[in-house]
């Protein structure tokens, strides 16, 4: 509704979306605040939290908006050997691959500047690259999961998959990372 | 196209942006991991962290998304000085909905650790936090958004594609400071 300007439009047409995608993320929140102690004793681990929450996030909001775009364009199959679903799923492990070693990287010598040194370089990068490729298995499942029901359900994939997407990337961002922090350290 | 021609093209248009995107928030987990002392005097400010920087990212993003829809539509003016009555509304909508969905995801965090029966600040200080973050983030995303949205647009470029790195690279780091100040504030006042 591009048109539609006055104050209580906007507010009408996007508040109970931005209300329920909050209560989501505050169950993140939940875990992320569970693991507080573990997460104050090594402040690289504390260090990671937004870099990952924020390269799992858009990870699956770049894939849903891709895959959407495909499937207005009429160019998307669900199937496993579909051109547009396997070369974007394909993408998404590759960015995985190389962005969540480098926040791991950024992340400790960011630390090791300010004189910490609590845990070793390849134990920091260790954690964001195995959380790396297990978020991205999660992106490409929700991701293609989401633009596929919307597709079932009849709704435009633009609206309803790219928040939905991001705030589940989100979330499971933290709830992955945390998991690895705990068979790691 | 074939798969490989896909998957290359996907991984050269997001790379750059995502590796803004997570430069940033590197730099906002460093003042994260510096806030040890505010997460233990504020227990329950962690539960609100994902919260609030989710918020600020759809807010202050759909924001950019509706000035630069605007600007190509011809319905706004890219003016800085004096902003026509559509930015007007725009902008007091974001404002409101960031500054009301973040006092809500304090309420609501407060809400759920009191009946798990989690260790929890009081819902004061929960909510200095968010107001004060709500307030300051939303004011200076706000800015950040329309100058960059406007004079990319005067330069030429695509609005659309400014607007949403602008706000994932500003977003975390704005967001997380904001807290910061909210939580010591809300420690200064004595409300914890």
């Amino acid at each position: 509704m591009p048109e539609e300007w006055s104050v209580r439009g906007i507010v009408a047409a996007t508040f109970p979306l931005l209300v329920a995608l909050t209560v989501v993320e505050l169950w993140g929140g939940l875990v992320l605040d569970g693991s507080r102690a573990v997460l104050t004793r090594y402040p690289t681990l504390l260090t990671l939290v937004p870099g990952i929450i924020a390269v799992a996030g858009n990870l699956g909001s770049v894939l849903a908006s891709r895959l959407s775009t495909a499937f207005h364009l009429g160019t998307l199959a669900f199937e496993p050997t579909d051109d547009a679903l396997a070369g974007n799923a394909a993408a998404t492990f590759a960015l995985a691959v190389t962005l969540f070693p480098a926040v791991g990287a950024a992340a400790w010598l960011a630390r090791y500047a300010l004189g910490d040194v609590a845990l070793a370089f390849a134990t920091v990068v260790l954690i964001a690259a195995v959380s790396g490729l297990l978020l991205a298995v999660v992106a490409v499942a929700i991701a293609t999961t989401a633009t596929y029901a919307a597709f079932q359900l009849q709704l435009d994939p633009d609206d309803v998959v790219v928040p939905v997407v991001t705030t589940t990337c989100d979330v499971l961002g933290v709830v992955v990372f945390l998991g690895v922090v705990g068979a790691a350290v | 196209m074939t798969i490989r021609a896909v998957a290359e093209d996907a991984y050269r248009e997001a790379f750059g942006i995502l590796v803004l995107s997570a430069a940033a928030s590197v730099f906002s987990g460093v003042v994260l991991g510096g806030m040890e002392r505010e997460l233990a005097v504020v227990p329950g400010l962690l539960t609100l962290v994902p919260a609030l920087l989710a918020t600020r990212g759809s807010v202050y993003g759909s924001l950019g998304a509706r000035l630069a829809t605007g600007l190509h539509q011809g319905l706004v003016e890219p003016e800085l000085g004096v902003p026509d009555e559509r930015v007007q509304s725009a902008v007091a909508a974001a404002m409101l909905n960031g500054v009301v969905v973040s006092a809500v995801a304090a309420v609501v965090g407060f809400g759920i650790r009191r009946a798990l029966d989690l260790p929890v600040a009081p819902l004061a200080a929960l909510l200095v936090v968010a107001l004060v973050a709500g307030v300051l983030s939303g004011a200076g995303l706000t800015l950040v958004v329309i100058v960059t949205v406007f004079v990319g647009f005067r330069r030429g470029l695509n609005p659309d594609a400014l607007a949403g790195p602008v706000v994932t690279t500003t977003g975390d780091v704005v967001g997380i400071a904001t807290m910061l100040a909210g939580a010591r504030l809300a420690i200064a006042a004595g409300v914890v």
